[in-house]
């Protein structure tokens, strides 16, 4: 560590002679979580993705606008449907000075499809690599994949030389019986920061790369990251001046942020989809007083629970006017957004009772409805709005609110879709919507690994025929083409309740300016200290 | 005494022991560990092989007596989201909660004591009754709100200390201190308040309460009538025959000051024990959990022991019952 530090010092130095910046800039930021692991195989989640996506790079990556751009790889073309040629760039060295080549690429794959990895869906869309030169592979994958770039995005390369020397070929795993993986603690990428100190949920901190091999707009040559659980604890850290960053920011506390000097909240539509779902699968509810009987697989009832729900009164009340009511099971900075069927549900609680009446049930029924209360943006205030939205239509809902571990390990396949009526959010991993297709929209199918997330197994084989095209179709106009059509067949049939985007809700001081990505990840690559 | 010794090292492993137990029992319902170890979009194959790898399968006995056994031999397993064996981190962890806990402790004492017999000896001055009334403060304010309002006040408004975290710290060994770096000891100074609050309350109060009786004994009476000055009768006499309670809550509070910094220390982001406890509870991060408890009914026996041996010292009465 010594040494390292001495090396970052000299890295330092090196960077103060060569470049512009006349002194060391420290950007302090602070998130509820923290960060778990620096291999980047280890864990599929955003927060963990987000910060060592500064330290290591992918064959592409996003721009600000969730645009791809190129990364580790120059440029790339489709030579077959199922082959991609990558031209990779030349004359990138890793943190500890080794260079870039086609091989780190190959191993890094097999890396993240191998055993311990969290990466496997993603490394799986590679069929196999084949190395032409040193600068030059061709990915051959198991079927034509239009996004396939979407996916590389986050499998992020590793030196196979620094990886083998270390021990830490295998990405790191909670049930190694060989703990202490090196590159659990230890991080070499390609990145813009190299990583000088890592105490995990206390500290990390981050170093400018003197020798990184982009140009970007940040001047930061330091950044330091605290966890802080205690939203109110975070919030009085970055009022006082202690930090720059802090999310997320309660959206109770805006107007404290607004009202106090040197810090503004900062807040854009997150590209999550908030929604409600409904067992449409079993013949007896789970939880309901109707035995003998599913009133969610009766299109009216599904119906009259979409009229009843007042999504502005959300906005309004819980979300303080900050959630984007949506219609759809995408939000609009997806890849295969449609804008033109973005019509949410219409409020009509008269109509509500009428089909309910139709339906068999004048009186109304009752349901367990599950709810995270620490998951999503005031995930438990929406759901006790859904809960008094349908009583005034008779329907008396019994709330099951709880911590978000509870909660998924009751309602996920693990539990066993142990659920009637839920709220659950959605983005999908790869900024498309054959994502949502698969994992929500798609009938349930443990061999096929489909729609595993669609808890309440919604299920239409015509949705079923038309997803599995979306996948394969390369041609972006047909594409489009049937995901309106799948997303008219599921708005039809009433299969989903989608609610609205959650709002991002960073909280910044007006010494630094950021750029808020959809997807909620803070790329240090855009953040700027003003001066 | 050796004997006394053993027999309490033999109750501390049965009291570990059991905790343990309880802790397992209860960790059947804090939820699915499996959810926060991996991402959306791991398949479900996956997810039972990590469960069944894990042994989360097995009934809960036997996780636990695969616990004990474990554990006798010194391995607390590894921690299901930072993968790195959970005795690194603890330990990495201990030095921040015992120095928040020691420096509140001793806080509690240097100013619970004084102003305990202050309050007995002036019993009607305005200033005595004063403290009264705001200690109530003290012991009825939980510690999230106190923590937030010293926030607010000395880190927010006047910017005066820091509002979270411990400072920089110096590394001697494997421990670091936050004793020696100016940034550490500001960063004490809220949490290690907001934690020694109740204590100091506590301590005065019981002191206080002593004293007055202690005062109305006739060995102080005939002190007095020695014509022994005042300041000799108070601190000689008095105060050290309400010393034998003193001790013995003082010795389980310092327990407590270990056990339930987790509030002071998620409030002040203070990366000690508690934090990665309360962390832990959220992440369903088992072998944490269990590592924690353990230790801590650890604590609670050692200091226990270590009070019933101050007993020996200061009260000279269970000497000699002893021989």
């Amino acid at each position: 560590m010594k040494l390292r530090h001495g090396l970052m010092a000299a890295a330092a130095a090196a960077t103060l002679a060569v470049s512009p910046l006349a002194q060391a800039e420290t950007f302090k930021f602070a998130f509820q979580g923290n960060l778990s692991s620096l291999d980047p195989h280890s864990l599929n989640e955003t927060f963990l993705l987000s910060s060592l996506n500064n330290v290591y790079e992918g064959l592409v990556l996003y721009d600000e606008n969730l645009s791809i751009v190129p990364g580790l790889a120059e440029s790339w073309e489709t030579i077959e449907p199922t082959k991609w040629k990558f031209n990779l760039r030349k004359g990138v060295k890793y943190h500890d000075g080794s260079d870039f080549t086609a091989e780190d690429v190959v191993f890094s794959w097999q890396r993240a499809l191998g055993e311990g990895s969290d990466q496997i869906a993603r490394a799986s869309k590679i069929k196999a690599i084949e190395v032409v030169d040193d600068h030059t592979i061709i990915i051959e994958t198991p079927a034509p994949n239009p996004i396939l770039t979407s996916d590389l995005v986050n499998v992020y390369i590793m030196d196979k030389g620094w990886s083998e020397k270390n021990g830490a070929q295998n990405a790191t795993s909670a049930s190694d019986t060989n703990s202490g993986n090196f590159a659990n603690l230890n991080a070499n990428g390609t990145g813009p920061f190299i990583v000088s100190e890592h105490k995990p949920d206390v500290k990390t901190v981050y170093e400018r790369n003197p020798n990184y091999w982009g140009s970007m707009k940040s001047n930061v040559t330091t950044v330091e990251f605290t966890p802080i659980k205690e939203a109110a604890t975070r919030v009085a850290a970055l009022i006082s001046g202690e930090l720059d960053l802090v999310y997320p920011v309660p959206v109770q506390d805006w107007q404290r942020l607004e009202e106090a000097k040197g810090v503004k909240p900062l807040a854009g539509p997150e590209a999550r989809t908030i929604f409600l779902g409904m067992d449409q699968g079993r013949d007896e509810l789970l939880y309901s007083n109707i035995k003998g009987k599913n009133p969610f697989k009766d299109i009216r009832v599904r119906q009259a629970f979409a009229h009843a729900i007042n999504l502005d009164a959300i906005k309004k009340k819980v979300m303080r006017g900050q959630a984007t009511p949506s219609g759809l099971m995408v939000a609009p900075q997806i890849n295969g957004y449609q804008a033109d069927l973005n019509t949410p549900y219409a409020y009509d609680p008269a109509k509500s009772k009428e089909l309910l009446v139709a339906a068999g049930y004048p009186d109304g029924f009752e349901v367990t409805m599950d709810c995270p209360n620490n998951r999503y943006v005031n995930d438990e205030k929406i759901c006790q709005a859904v809960v008094s939205m349908l009583a005034k239509v008779g329907v008396k809902v019994d709330l099951l609110a709880q911590p978000k571990s509870k909660y998924f390990g009751k309602v996920l396949a693990t539990g066993g879709y142990d659920t009637s009526f839920y709220l659950l959010g959605w983005t999908p991993g790869t900024i498309d919507t054959e994502n949502v297709l698969s994992s929500l929209l798609m009938c349930q199918n443990k061999e096929a690994k489909k729609g595993m997330f669609n808890l309440g197994n919604y299920c239409n084989p015509k949705v079923d025929e038309l997803s599995e095209k979306v996948g394969s179709e390369t041609d972006q106009a047909k594409r489009n083409a049937m995901i309106a059509e799948i997303f008219k067949i599921v708005q039809e049939e009433y299969g989903y309740l989608p609610l609205h985007q959650q709002p991002l809700s960073w909280g910044v001081s007006d010494r630094v300016s950021v750029v808020q990505r959809a997807d909620n990840q803070l790329d240090f690559r855009y953040v700027v200290i003003n001066k | 005494m050796v004997s006394f010794l053993l027999k309490r090292l033999l109750q501390s492993i049965i009291v570990m022991l059991t905790v343990a137990l309880i802790a397992f029992a209860m960790f059947q319902f804090v939820g699915d560990p499996i959810n926060n170890m991996v991402g959306q979009d791991t398949t479900q194959v996956e997810r039972e092989a990590l469960k069944e790898k894990l042994g989360l399968n097995d009934p809960f006995l036997v996780q636990f007596g695969r616990f004990a056994w474990n554990a006798a031999q010194g391995d607390f397993g590894i921690s299901y989201k930072y993968k790195t064996p959970v005795s690194d981190l603890i330990f990495e962890r201990m030095p921040a909660t015992l120095e928040l806990a020691f420096v509140s402790a001793v806080l509690a004492l240097v100013l619970g004591i004084p102003l305990g017999v202050y309050t007995a000896l002036k019993r009607n001055g305005w200033l005595s009754k004063f403290i009264m009334t705001t200690s109530l403060i003290g012991v009825s304010l939980p510690t999230f709100l106190t923590g937030i309002l010293l926030i607010l006040f000395f880190g927010v408004i006047l910017r005066w200390l820091p509002t979270f975290g411990r400072g920089d710290v110096v590394e001697i060994g494997t421990w670091a201190t936050g004793f020696l770096t100016i940034s550490g000891l500001k960063s004490l100074i809220l949490p290690s308040f907001t934690l020694a609050l109740f204590q100091l309350t506590l301590i005065m109060r019981l002191v206080r309460a002593e004293m007055l009786e202690v005062l109305r004994t006739d060995f102080v009476k005939f002190a007095k009538a020695r014509g022994l000055p005042d300041r000799s009768v108070h601190f000689k006499h008095a105060l050290k025959n309400t010393l034998v309670p003193v001790i013995t809550i003082t010795g389980l509070q310092l327990g407590s000051l270990i056990a339930f910094a987790i509030i002071t220390e998620s409030v002040f982001q203070w990366p000690g024990m508690g934090l990665l406890f309360i962390q832990a509870v959220s992440d369903v991060d088992i072998p944490i959990m269990a590592a924690y408890l353990v230790l801590i009914a650890f604590f609670f026996v050692l200091i226990n022991m270590i009070v019933d041996i101050l007993y020996y010292a200061v009260d000279p009465r269970l000497r000699s019952n002893d021989g």
